[in-house]
């Protein structure tokens, strides 16, 4: 059985789905009042304005002015042409698109965190303070790791810390180590994290099981290298058999083992970090721990560091003194803040609402189911003929990565195009093209949340789509056909630049 | 019994898992880490409790936060404040087609996300004068810090020099960013209204400078009246000007893009945000129009675009090779995830309020600052930190009394008081005397006055 979708399209006037808000009201004038001055106010004070230089008056306020049943219905004509987690199987490789239960959705709402000021002083926001720091103390059972810090507000925020954390460690002890080894296959955010932290970035080459080449990493190695950034199951979705001997590499010469913890669903409840040899890490919040992308964001990226590295953490952290929780802020070595107050509090809370549900079991559980999946969906297609390019012999993890060359060697047929004929089959496409040391690759994670029933209906589509890529591959290259629109026109995109309505009337008023 | 966890896993029933494993050739979940060293592998589960079901997770939350002592009204000031949230953006934003998606890396199935975004660009460029905003960054502060790497990029020059009167938690962000970098800050100090000196800029204003960075309004909640000096004196030796602002203050006063701002950054929380006990916010960054700018943006962008076919208007991300997946260590920022879901929140409440709904609460917001800075001046034991300066939604209260005193018989009625400066940043305020109360649309008169009945009392 092969699924079919369509999906909601608006077509409010001509060549155009939905008209931007500026389209939809009165530029300029209108709005909805949610604050009125008191008459009293106004005598007392008089006209606000005089108050004000007169050349630095607000002279108009170029916002379009709807009522409210019109913002309404404008915004759920937007939501129904767009696709999430909780619509169908969404194997976006290395993201991790869980399910979030909606009871961990619904502790956001609660009017004390809300309304609690992050200035409050901690007498007051307890209740808060202890959520955090249980969520830190599993967050510790998981990984091994004892400390934590909640305040990065992703995982690439979490790749700064744990960079800055390996610079400002060094500089106190004296060496001058300004190296970061990377393998080839790590996410970008991996070199551009330990750039911005001052770092040059020397790259490790895959070996050809598409795991780190042992023999480059020792060639690599140096008295410079401050440490070492690994995902593991690295993003092929291969696991690092070798890890302890990296561990020790590092370790033996004076460098670090950070962890980036985008793939932990793959080994969450059956390896801990620290007996890898981990010396510090992020974790994803928003992927492993089940709070939702957002759309983008916000996530969260928790960072845990082994004790010697705990004085580094960004400032404050959050301690238990007996039955009281407390902001510590007296850190002497840490390396400072990386955005205001404590972290994305309402989305840290969802991870502690998770992991209460999940319990010892259901995190070991997650991570073994989706890996379960992982391999049923790869075996599935590669029973169908679908190249693996690395590691078809072993057990892959939570993800795996095809290869669709051969459909573009012959018959033209890119990834890109696979990618938008599987939305007419109702599926959210896997990451493309990552990772780099695999040509027209898919990147595909099923996580725990999909049904039997819904990873045959995937590979039952990607079977369907190989077989017209042989027979007629003309309905691929005009995919999709059944999303709110047709192909999207990406390099008239960057040429024009339209980044803003104000930009795009502009050009138009050039042009006439 | 099965465990609550197998309620949210469609295949851990063993009917699932058996025909799975046959399948696979295998016998158990346990097979498929063979390629694990053994030695670490867990043989027992982490420690992380019992399962709960889905009502005693909410009972415990419940009680736990049960812990917080009750607020009825909040004045606290110190760079997030409690502002009212229209109910329609709740419940747009509960919109599982918003909240569960990713960023929208394929258009077509992405149109609504992208179109959200879009307009959230549109309409904060609007607001605040510019041309263009990126999709969003983490928060306040964390655009701050891209905006002084941002400087570097652009003006190849590595001084920054930072008004003094910046949120001092800001400054620590600023220089954790800057501190790879190898950058010389210098902070200027303020006149005796609290805004920028002038002479004092202009005596280490130099050709080494790449940004010049000021808040408006400042950490002491004062209005900037001279931006646009400031900004020709940037200007003329080629430094670029940075502003940080409440996008609300737009809504009265000129907005920083009208006045020479070559980058504008700001909190969006304010814009349709819960306070949250700090996160998650919305990292505002916006430039003009300059080619050269636009190249060197963090962060995602979106534009508006067309299909191959050329029939219909559609949106898409762009300029990506700036980002970290495609230009790696070259990125100009490693962001990835960002703060979407809050822009949305943003862009839905400028589309509600519309121009006269945001110029009301500006006015609102301007009206119960200056009443409450007239009364609280003549209350026999507090006074306003600065003569003469425009306040906007905060203001820097002087007490006499010891604030632990002040703030807790505020509490007794159900009052948060004023963020006493000395308890985090005694370097700012080393005499422990000065607190920020801030005021919201939320407050009414009578909410101001009771705010002054009780402060009144405890001078008595």
């Amino acid at each position: 059985m092969i699924r079919r979708y369509v999906q909601a399209k608006w077509e409010l006037s001509e060549g155009v789905l939905e008209p931007t808000v500026f389209e939809l009201g009165d530029v300029g004038k209108g709005g909805v009042l949610v604050a009125r001055v008191e008459d009293e106010l106004r005598r007392e004070i008089g006209e606000i304005d005089a108050l004000i230089p007169k050349e630095l008056l607000t002279d108009s306020i170029d916002l379009p002015g709807l009522t409210e049943p019109e913002v309404a219905r404008h915004y759920n004509h937007l939501t129904q042409m767009n696709y999430g987690v909780d619509s169908g199987p969404y194997w976006l490789g290395s993201c991790t698109m869980k399910y979030t239960p909606k009871v961990a959705m619904r502790l956001e709402s609660h009017p004390s965190l809300r309304n609690a000021h992050p200035y409050a002083p901690e007498e007051i926001v307890q209740g808060i303070l202890e959520v955090l720091y249980e969520l830190q103390e599993m967050l510790s059972s998981i990984t091994g790791l004892p400390k934590f810090s909640l305040q990065p507000a992703a995982g690439a925020h979490g790749e700064l810390v744990g960079a800055l954390i390996m610079r400002k460690r060094f500089l106190d002890l004296g060496e001058r180590r300004d190296e970061i080894l990377i393998p080839e296959s790590a996410h970008g955010s991996n070199f551009a994290s330990a750039a911005m932290a001052g770092f040059k970035v020397v790259r490790i080459p895959p070996s050809d099981e598409g795991t780190v080449d042992m023999g480059a990493l020792k060639a690599a190695m140096s008295e410079r290298t401050a440490g070492m950034m690994i995902t593991n199951p690295n993003t092929l979705g291969i696991f690092e058999s070798d890890i302890l001997e990296i561990a020790d590499l590092l370790h033996s010469n004076g460098s670090y083992l950070y962890y980036d913890g985008a793939n932990l669903n793959a080994i969450m409840g059956w390896i801990r970090l620290s007996d890898m040899g981990v010396d510090l890490a992020h974790l994803n919040i928003h992927k492993t721990f089940s709070a939702p992308h957002g759309g983008g964001g916000p996530g969260a990226g928790a960072v845990g560091v082994i004790e010697e590295l705990a004085e580094y953490l960004p400032v404050p952290i959050i301690v238990r003194d007996g039955d009281v929780y407390r902001l510590k802020y007296d850190l002497p070595k840490s390396i400072g803040k990386v955005r205001m107050f404590h972290g994305n509090v309402d989305v840290l809370v969802k991870a502690w609402g998770y992991l209460k549900l999940l319990g010892s079991e259901g995190v070991r559980l997650s991570s073994g189911i989706a890996v379960l999946n992982a391999n049923y969906a790869r075996k599935r297609l590669m029973d169908m003929g679908f190249e693996v390019p690395y590691g078809r012999d072993r057990p892959c993890k939570h993800e795996f990565v095809i290869s669709l060359s051969n459909f573009r060697r012959e018959h033209g047929v890119k990834a890109l195009d696979f990618a938008k004929a599987l939305m007419d089959r109702g599926v959210h496409p896997p990451t493309m093209y990552f990772p780099l040391i695999v040509q027209e690759a898919f990147m595909m994670e099923p996580t725990e949340s999909d049904s039997l029933e819904e990873l045959e209906a995937y590979v039952n589509a990607m079977g369907e789509i190989a077989n017209l890529a042989k027979s007629d591959p003309s309905e691929l290259l005009s995919a999709p056909k059944n999303t709110a629109i047709s192909r999207i026109d990406d390099s008239f995109a960057n040429k024009r630049l339209w980044l803003s309505w104000k930009i795009y009337k502009e050009k138009e008023r050039e042009k006439s | 019994m099965p465990m609550p966890a197998e309620g949210f896993i469609p295949n851990a029933s063993d009917r699932a898992i058996s025909r799975m494993l046959s399948y696979l050739g295998i016998n158990e979940l346990g097979d498929l880490f063979s390629d694990v060293p053994s030695s670490i592998l867990l043989r027992e589960p982490v420690k992380i409790g019992d399962p709960l079901t889905q009502s005693e997770v909410e009972v415990l939350y419940s009680e736990k936060l049960g812990r917080n002592l009750p607020i009825r009204t909040s004045f606290m000031g110190g760079g997030m404040a409690d502002h009212y949230v229209p109910p329609l953006v709740d419940e747009l934003v509960a919109n599982q087609e918003f909240y569960s998606s990713y960023t929208p890396y394929q258009p077509e199935i992405s149109q609504g996300i992208l179109q959200a975004l879009f307009e959230y660009q549109s309409l904060m460029a609007e607001l605040l004068g510019m041309d263009v905003v990126n999709a969003s960054l983490y928060d306040y502060a964390s655009a701050l810090g891209e905006a002084g790497r941002f400087s570097v990029r652009v003006t190849k020059r590595k001084k920054i020099l930072l008004a003094k009167t910046v949120h001092p938690e800001r400054k620590i962000v600023l220089r954790t960013y800057m501190e790879p970098l190898n950058v010389e800050i210098v902070e200027i100090g303020r006149e005796s209204n609290g805004e920028l000196s002038l002479d004092e800029l202009s005596a280490n204003l130099d050709e080494d400078v790449g940004m010049v960075y000021m808040e408006t309004p400042n950490f002491y909640g004062v209005v900037e009246r001279g931006i646009r000096d400031v900004a020709d004196m940037a200007h003329s030796k080629g430094a670029l000007l940075v502003v940080g602002t409440d996008p609300l203050l737009a809504g009265i006063v000129k907005p920083p893009g009208e006045l020479g701002a070559d980058v504008v950054i700001g909190e969006g929380q304010h814009l349709g945000g819960y306070m949250n006990y700090g996160g998650p916010s919305l990292g505002i960054f916006a430039v003009k129009k300059s080619f050269r700018h636009i190249r060197q943006l963090p962060g995602r962008l979106i534009g508006m675009t067309k299909t191959v076919d050329g029939r219909y208007r559609g949106y898409t991300m762009v300029l990506q090779t700036r980002e970290q997946h495609i230009r790696q260590e070259e990125a100009t920022s490693n962001i990835t995830t960002n703060s979407s879901l809050m822009a949305v929140r943003a862009a839905i409440y400028l589309s509600l309020l519309g121009p006269d709904g945001i110029r009301s609460v500006a006015e609102k917001i301007l009206y119960n600052t200056e009443y409450l800075k007239r009364r609280i001046g003549d209350l026999p034991c507090f006074s306003i930190l600065f003569e003469g300066s425009l306040y906007f939604k905060e203001i820097p209260v002087v007490s006499e009394l010891a604030w632990g005193e002040v703030n807790s018989w505020l509490l007794k009625n159900g009052i948060l008081g004023a963020f006493q400066v000395s308890r985090l940043f005694p370097e700012v305020d080393p005499t422990g005397k000065l607190g920020l109360l801030s005021t919201t649309e939320k407050h009414r008169l009578t909410d101001l006055d009771n705010l002054l009945e009780l402060m009144g009392e405890v001078c008595s």
